[in-house]
Formats: C-alpha cells, sequence, structure tokens
C-alpha cells in the first residue's frame, strides 16, 4: 500500500512533474515566474487548489455522470479558485498584486482539470489528496527552481520580498548580489523559455543518465543471479 | 562488381556522375571571409587602441571554448574537425565587430555563450540554425546590458599619446579600469535619435563632429569593426569577386535602406535622416556584406533573397527611424531569419528538367528518340 503512495508521490514530484515532464501549464510557469517569491506564491496556490479539487472531484466521481462529469469539475475548480484568490487579496495582499490575474487564471490551468480527469476521476479520496499534493509541490518547485535561477541571473537576487509571502521571519532568505546589474533578458519572456529549455535539458540528461544505471544494475543483478543459479 | 560497389568506392565518393570536387570546403570559405573582415578589424585595432583587441580575441576565444563544450556534451565525434572548420571562430568574429570597442570580459564570454549555444548549438550546430548567432547574441547583450553595450568611444588612435597601452587596455578589458568619462561618446544614430526627440532640427544635430564625410573612413565614435563602411565594403566586394557570396543579397539590402531613407528625407529633410547617412553608419555596410548574406539564414533562390535583403534594409530604417533603439539592424535580420522558411516555401528553386510552374519542359525533337 505504500508503495502506491511512494509511486504517486515520485510521480508527482519528479516523473511526471507538472511543467519538466508534461509539459503543462507552461503560461503561469514563463509569466509569474521573473523571481523565486512569485513562483513560490503561485505554485502555492495552484497546489491548494489542485489538492482541493482532488479531493472534491473523488468524493463525487461516483455521483456525477460521466457527460456532464467536465462541466462539473470545471464549476468546483471555479469555485476554489474564487476562494483562493479572494484569501489571497486578503492576506497577502502584496503577492496578489504581483501576480494578480494569473491567480484567477488558474481556472484554466490544464494540469488541475488534467489531474481531475486522468487521476482524481478515477482513484480513491486518499490517493487523489496524495496526487494533489505531490503534483502541487512538483508543480511549486518548478516554478520557485525556474523564478529563483532568472531572478538570480537577472536582478542578482535571490527570493526578493520572500518576508512579504512567508513572514517577516523568513526575511534570512532574501539576498542580494552587491554590484551585479543584471541580465534583463532573463526577466523578459525569452529568459524564461531559455531557463526552462536548459532545465528540460537537464532533466533528460539525469533521467538518461539514471536509466543507464538502473540498466546496468539489472544486468549485474541477472548475471549474479545466473551465477548463483 | 555489383552496383553498389560500383557507386560507393572505398573512398565513399559517388562516381557514377560525372562529378567534380571544386576543392571548397566549410574551412575554406569562413576563411576567406575571415580575410575579408581583416582591413576593417585592423582599421578599428588602431582605431579604439588595444582594449578593442582584447575584446576582439576574447570573443572569439569565448566561442571557440563554448562550442568546444557543447560539442563534448553532445557527445560529438568530430569536435576537433568541427573546432577546426572555423565557423566558431568567424561566429565570434562578427559578434566582436558589432561590440562597443571596450565592453569589458564578461561581455565577451556571455555573448560567446548566447551566440554559440542558444544561437547555434541548440539548433544542432553548423548549417542547422535558424537565425544568425552572431546578431542573436548582439540582440540578447543589448537587451540585456543596455549600458554597456552602448558606450562608444571617441577615436583614440594607438598612436595617440592619451590612447591606452598594452598593460591599460588589458585592464580596461578586464574591468579592472574605470572607463574615463571624458572619452565616453555617443554613436551618429544615437546623437540623432537624442537630439531629435529634444525637439532639435536635423540640421543642427548633424551639424559639427558628425560630418557624413567621415562616415566612409570612420574615424568617429561606433562598433569596433563597424566604423569604416569604406574599408568593409573592400571586403565586401573581395568576397563577390571571388565569388563567395552573390550581389542580390548586399545590393537589395543596401537598396531596401536608401530607397526609404531617400523618400523620407526628401520630403522632410529636417526630420528624416539622408541615405547616406543610413548607409554609412552604424552597422549597414556590415550587415550588407556579412550578416544577411550568411548562407545558413538566408534563402535559397535569387529572388528569395532579393525580397528577404530587401526587407532587412527597409526594417532596419524602419526601426531605426521609429523605433526606441537608435541601431536596428540586428534586429532586423533576426525578424527576417524568421521569415526565411515562408520565402523558400514561396520561392522554390526550378527542378531540373521542369519548368517554374513543375511541368515537364519539352525536349527537343532529336532527343526524343
Amino acid at each position: 500500500m505504500s508503495d502506491k503512495y511512494g509511486e504517486i508521490i515520485k510521480g508527482g514530484l519528479w516523473e511526471q512533474n507538472v511543467v519538466f515532464s508534461q509539459m503543462l501549464a507552461l503560461c503561469p510557469a514563463m509569466a509569474v515566474t521573473t523571481s523565486g517569491t512569485n513562483g513560490l506564491g503561485m505554485g502555492l496556490a495552484t497546489t491548494a487548489v489542485l489538492t482541493a479539487s482532488n479531493i472534491l472531484v473523488s468524493l463525487i466521481r461516483k455521483t456525477v455522470s460521466s457527460q456532464v462529469r467536465i462541466p462539473v469539475f470545471v464549476v468546483l475548480i471555479a469555485s476554489l479558485v474564487t476562494i483562493v484568490d479572494m484569501a489571497m487579496n486578503a492576506w497577502l495582499h502584496e503577492l496578489y498584486k504581483v501576480l494578480g490575474l494569473f491567480i484567477a487564471l488558474i481556472v484554466v490551468n490544464c494540469a488541475i482539470l488534467g489531474r481531475a480527469e486522468s487521476f482524481a476521476a478515477k482513484s480513491g479520496v486518499l490517493a487523489s489528496a496524495v496526487d494533489g499534493l505531490a503534483m502541487g509541490f512538483g508543480f511549486t518547485g518548478a516554478l520557485t527552481v525556474i523564478g529563483l535561477i532568472r531572478e538570480f541571473l537577472g536582478a542578482g537576487t535571490v527570493f526578493a520580498n520572500a518576508s512579504g509571502l512567508l513572514g517577516p521571519s523568513f526575511a534570512f532568505l532574501e539576498m542580494k548580489l552587491p554590484g551585479y546589474g543584471g541580465a534583463l533578458l532573463m526577466i523578459l519572456p525569452p529568459g524564461g523559455f531559455a531557463v526552462l529549455g536548459f532545465l528540460l535539458a537537464g532533466k533528460r540528461i539525469l533521467d538518461s543518465r539514471s536509466a543507464r544505471g538502473a540498466q546496468a544494475d539489472s544486468a549485474g543483478c541477472s548475471v549474479a543471479s545466473h551465477a548463483g543459479a | 562488381m555489383t552496383q553498389v560497389d560500383l557507386q560507393m568506392p572505398s573512398g565513399g565518393q559517388a562516381v557514377a556522375s560525372p562529378h567534380a570536387h571544386g576543392g571548397n570546403s566549410v574551412r575554406r570559405t569562413m576563411l576567406q571571409v575571415q580575410v575579408a573582415l581583416v582591413p576593417a578589424t585592423l582599421f578599428g585595432f588602431w582605431l579604439y587602441g588595444w582594449p578593442a583587441f582584447f575584446l576582439w580575441a576574447g570573443t572569439i576565444l569565448s566561442c571557440i571554448a563554448w562550442e568546444a563544450l557543447s560539442l563534448r556534451l553532445a557527445g560529438s565525434a568530430r569536435v576537433r574537425p568541427t573546432l577546426l572548420d572555423g565557423s566558431a571562430v568567424l561566429t565570434g568574429w562578427l559578434l566582436a565587430m558589432t561590440l562597443p570597442p571596450w565592453a569589458p570580459w564578461w561581455v565577451a564570454l556571455v555573448g560567446g555563450f548566447i551566440a554559440i549555444v542558444i544561437g547555434k548549438q541548440v539548433f544542432g550546430g553548423i548549417g542547422q540554425n535558424v537565425f544568425n548567432p552572431a546578431m542573436v547574441a548582439r540582440v540578447a547583450l543589448l537587451v540585456s546590458f543596455p549600458v554597456s553595450l552602448t558606450q562608444w568611444v571617441t577615436p583614440m588612435p594607438l598612436s595617440a599619446v592619451a590612447g591606452p597601452d598594452f598593460v591599460d587596455g588589458l585592464r580596461i578589458f578586464l574591468s579592472d579600469l574605470p572607463m574615463p568619462d571624458a572619452i565616453s561618446s555617443a554613436s551618429l544614430l544615437g546623437h540623432v535619435k537624442t537630439e531629435l526627440s529634444r525637439g532639435v532640427d536635423m540640421a543642427a544635430a548633424l551639424g559639427g563632429a558628425h560630418a557624413p564625410a567621415s562616415s566612409w573612413l570612420g574615424v568617429r565614435p561606433g562598433s569596433l569593426g563597424e566604423s569604416s563602411a569604406g574599408l568593409i565594403l573592400v571586403g565586401g566586394l573581395f568576397m563577390i569577386g571571388t565569388g563567395l557570396i552573390g550581389w542580390h543579397l548586399p545590393l537589395a539590402m543596401l537598396a531596401g535602406l536608401a530607397i526609404p531613407a531617400a523618400i523620407a528625407s526628401s520630403v522632410d529633410p529636417t526630420r528624416y535622416l539622408g541615405a547616406a547617412q543610413h548607409l554609412l553608419s552604424g552597422a549597414a555596410m556590415l550587415g550588407a556584406f556579412f550578416i544577411v548574406t550568411d548562407y545558413v539564414t538566408s534563402p535559397n533562390t535569387r529572388s528569395g533573397q532579393l525580397l528577404f535583403a530587401f526587407c532587412v534594409g527597409l526594417l532596419t530604417w524602419v526601426i531605426r527611424t521609429y523605433g526606441g533603439y537608435p541601431e536596428g539592424m540586428a534586429f532586423a535580420v533576426l525578424l527576417m531569419n524568421a521569415m526565411t522558411p515562408v520565402i523558400d516555401r514561396f520561392f522554390k528553386p526550378r527542378i531540373l528538367g521542369r519548368d517554374r510552374r513543375g511541368k515537364a519542359l519539352d525536349l527537343p525533337d532529336s532527343e526524343r528518340g
């Protein structure tokens, strides 16, 4: 049983990562990742919506007929996004001003409807919740990494305004490279695409290395088992 | 002997048809283009002193290093031959020509990365790139570092007493020595743009130091290798003379720039720069002979090339006149590079044995048998 959840978590964080593997939700992934803080905030907001929508969809999966399931999912997701939108406006107003429209646009984030359709509508509540969290944190991680790289290269800062998102106790995260003017291009859209491209290439290198490692391992095992037999 | 053996002997060369190798190669072509660049480059060194030389050398070294790294990462079996074919050297050289002569070392390093890795190797290496690598790097640098990329220096020939000596030149390149404020200056196009936006008349803006006569020679602030329109023209004519490039691309590009400039300046000379100033300043000459003539990123057919290059010239004029940047050559080239596949789709070369519409040609009766 724990194996199943392990698979879900591993898939969400790495193997089926929303941005790096499924190449979904690229619009927010490009548009808001001008800083690590923005990426983190957007990722966490999406995680909240994704987890809640996965749970709700899983709960109603047996009562909703397949003909009307998409509109029902959309209504659910839209309501959740509205709640998150209003909550962020109330309690994280500074970040809300930066992310602005993109919070409302979580509703059309294909990753959320995609998970509802491909996972939550077919799985139990607990598994769906774990999947939502894992996918959400995978998305958050991707956005934060893209944001951090773009922010560092483009403005020479790390987690600028993080205290506005996480509270004043997280001000220690904020760093600034003195005397670095920054490469403006990295903050602009081309920088986002370039960073995403290099990260994708990096992930492919890691994946192919580990695949080769696994092959070598299994080859070694089979030799050993033959020798044992 | 089987037929396969007949067509592909041990050397791997086709012999079935009467083929003859012209002796040309990537390496030889690249070398000839570099020879054509030598006069303007040497003049740039003389004009702007040692920092310009170090920038030139640094940009080329950076391009070679990034190319070597990319080839290694890609697991290429032809690292040495590809490095020695001179394409990375030429990319670095062309990029250096468009940079401010006293730009610091990191401009060379980052520029080489953008040109070679993002502009060329990501697409699959030599011959595969959609955009001209040197122009990709030039535009990316300009957008990223607007201050460093627009710091022109007044010409300070090697013979001048006030010019930096070898060691000081190296220190300027390594940003160890701050650039003296007194010698920074604006290029002609930048100067005109600023003056016009201040409401100064064109005639007043052009007065004094920026007389067009100095443009042929190029003793004025500008990029390392763009200042001397005359020497670039010499290199370009050398390339046309040796058959390296056709006359279509350069001529069409210069016409695309000169015609709208001439029309506009004859209508309202107080607001528009004349054709001569457009042709002789900025990257116009370098672009016409060395950039738009890139084999990889320009269309295949003569008519396609004429359209392509004319549009580059026209867009350059539009960006220079109405855009936010004083110089628009690189932007125009990149925009038209993106259009090259479309142009190639509509201007296809004639298929051998068929007319332009693809119908089989009528054979003379004697050959019909």
